[in-house]
């Protein structure tokens, strides 16, 4: 790998685009990780889409504006919001190499992301206690693979994490292992913006399923 | 070997959310913190309050929406409009069209289904046609 990143490094300047070899690896594996995070958004769009076509179709059962507790989603949004600043400061600590710093935003990180979680799960646990459960109604179905497969992505995520800090620990800042850092971070930012469509949608959009 | 990580920053090309340096630092990270903030408060205000016409109220949600999507992509993942960002920019792009494709194409579909299904008697033989 190093001796790709020293073939590629001085061909810059006049040296035409097509001449001038493979891109450095940590550009290769960002974009192809970008790509994967596309079509992972692509997923969320169609369940996006299934739940749009779904909303209204209740059976006579409850409905978004009655189950769904704002405040809830709020500090849930908050959770989420903090964790994706304080990923982005983890990341910012892993390019200083300071380890310190590493852990203590990643250890925050993890905090927060566990507790949009536990709130996700509590929330998840009261609706199917109030009757509200996945098989009641189309919209319903739609709800929980929708915020669901969200919340799976989460902890994934924060599983992710857990290895991660493990590698640092065992391995150090390698450069294999700071370029799995660096999608992490991806993965952990583009969470949050599915999550911004979730409230809007699902959450503050219930008013008019 | 650490050499090797950091040491190159081609012309052309450089992955999405790398902090090379030049972007990146707790400035922008705060800055975005910042406009994220105030546009989810925004648009929890203006799902709850009474003071805003009712039909706005979607239209502006999701102008909110859009906005702090736009913010965590800029000031998160360091996707820029600028030169040596043009494949991850590309990449966005397709993946936004073919989103917006599947939501507003199901969605137009299956309301123009639901409005048939209003006419018992079209629907059917739109049935037996198939």
């Amino acid at each position: 790998m190093s001796l790709v990143d020293t073939l590629t490094t001085p061909a810059e300047g006049d040296v035409p685009l097509s001449e001038r070899g493979p891109a450095a690896v940590d550009v290769v594996v960002g974009f192809g990780f970008w790509l994967f995070l596309l079509s992972d958004i692509v997923i969320f769009g169609s369940l996006f889409a299934a739940y749009a076509v779904l909303a209204g179709q209740t059976d006579g059962g409850p409905d978004g504006q009655h189950l769904f507790d704002r405040a809830n989603v709020l500090i849930e949004t908050g959770c989420l919001l903090a964790s994706s600043f304080t990923c982005g400061l983890f990341s910012l600590a892993i390019e200083r190499r300071a380890a310190a710093a590493t852990y203590l935003w990643a250890a925050v990180t993890f905090a927060f992301g566990a507790a949009f979680l536990g709130l996700e799960l509590s929330e998840f646990i009261r609706m199917i206690g109030e009757g509200a459960a996945p098989t009641r109604s189309a919209f319903l179905s739609a709800f929980f693979t929708l915020v669901g497969t969200h919340g799976l992505h989460v902890t994934l995520g924060l599983c992710w994490l857990a290895v991660m800090v493990a590698q640092i620990a065992t391995l150090g800042f390698r450069p294999h292992i700071v370029r799995r850092l660096f999608c992490f971070s991806l993965f952990w930012h583009a969470l949050d913006i599915v999550w911004i469509g979730v409230f809007t949608i699902v959450y503050l959009g219930a008013a008019y399923a | 070997m650490h050499d090797a990580s950091d040491g190159h920053d081609t012309l052309h090309d450089h992955a999405p959310g790398g902090g090379r340096h030049t972007r990146g630092g707790v400035r922008t990270y705060l800055a975005g913190l910042g406009f994220a903030v105030v546009l989810t408060l925004a648009s929890f205000w203006v799902a709850s309050t009474q003071t805003i016409w009712g039909p706005s109220v979607p239209v502006l949600l999701a102008a909110l929406a859009i906005g702090q999507m736009g913010v965590h992509v800029v000031f998160f993942l360091h996707i820029s409009s600028g030169p040596d960002d043009t494949n991850n920019f590309l990449a966005l792009a397709f993946g936004i069209f073919i989103v917006g494709l599947v939501v507003f194409g199901s969605m137009l579909i299956m309301s123009n289904l639901n409005s048939n299904n209003m006419t018992p008697m079209a629907n059917g033989q739109m049935q037996m046609q198939r």
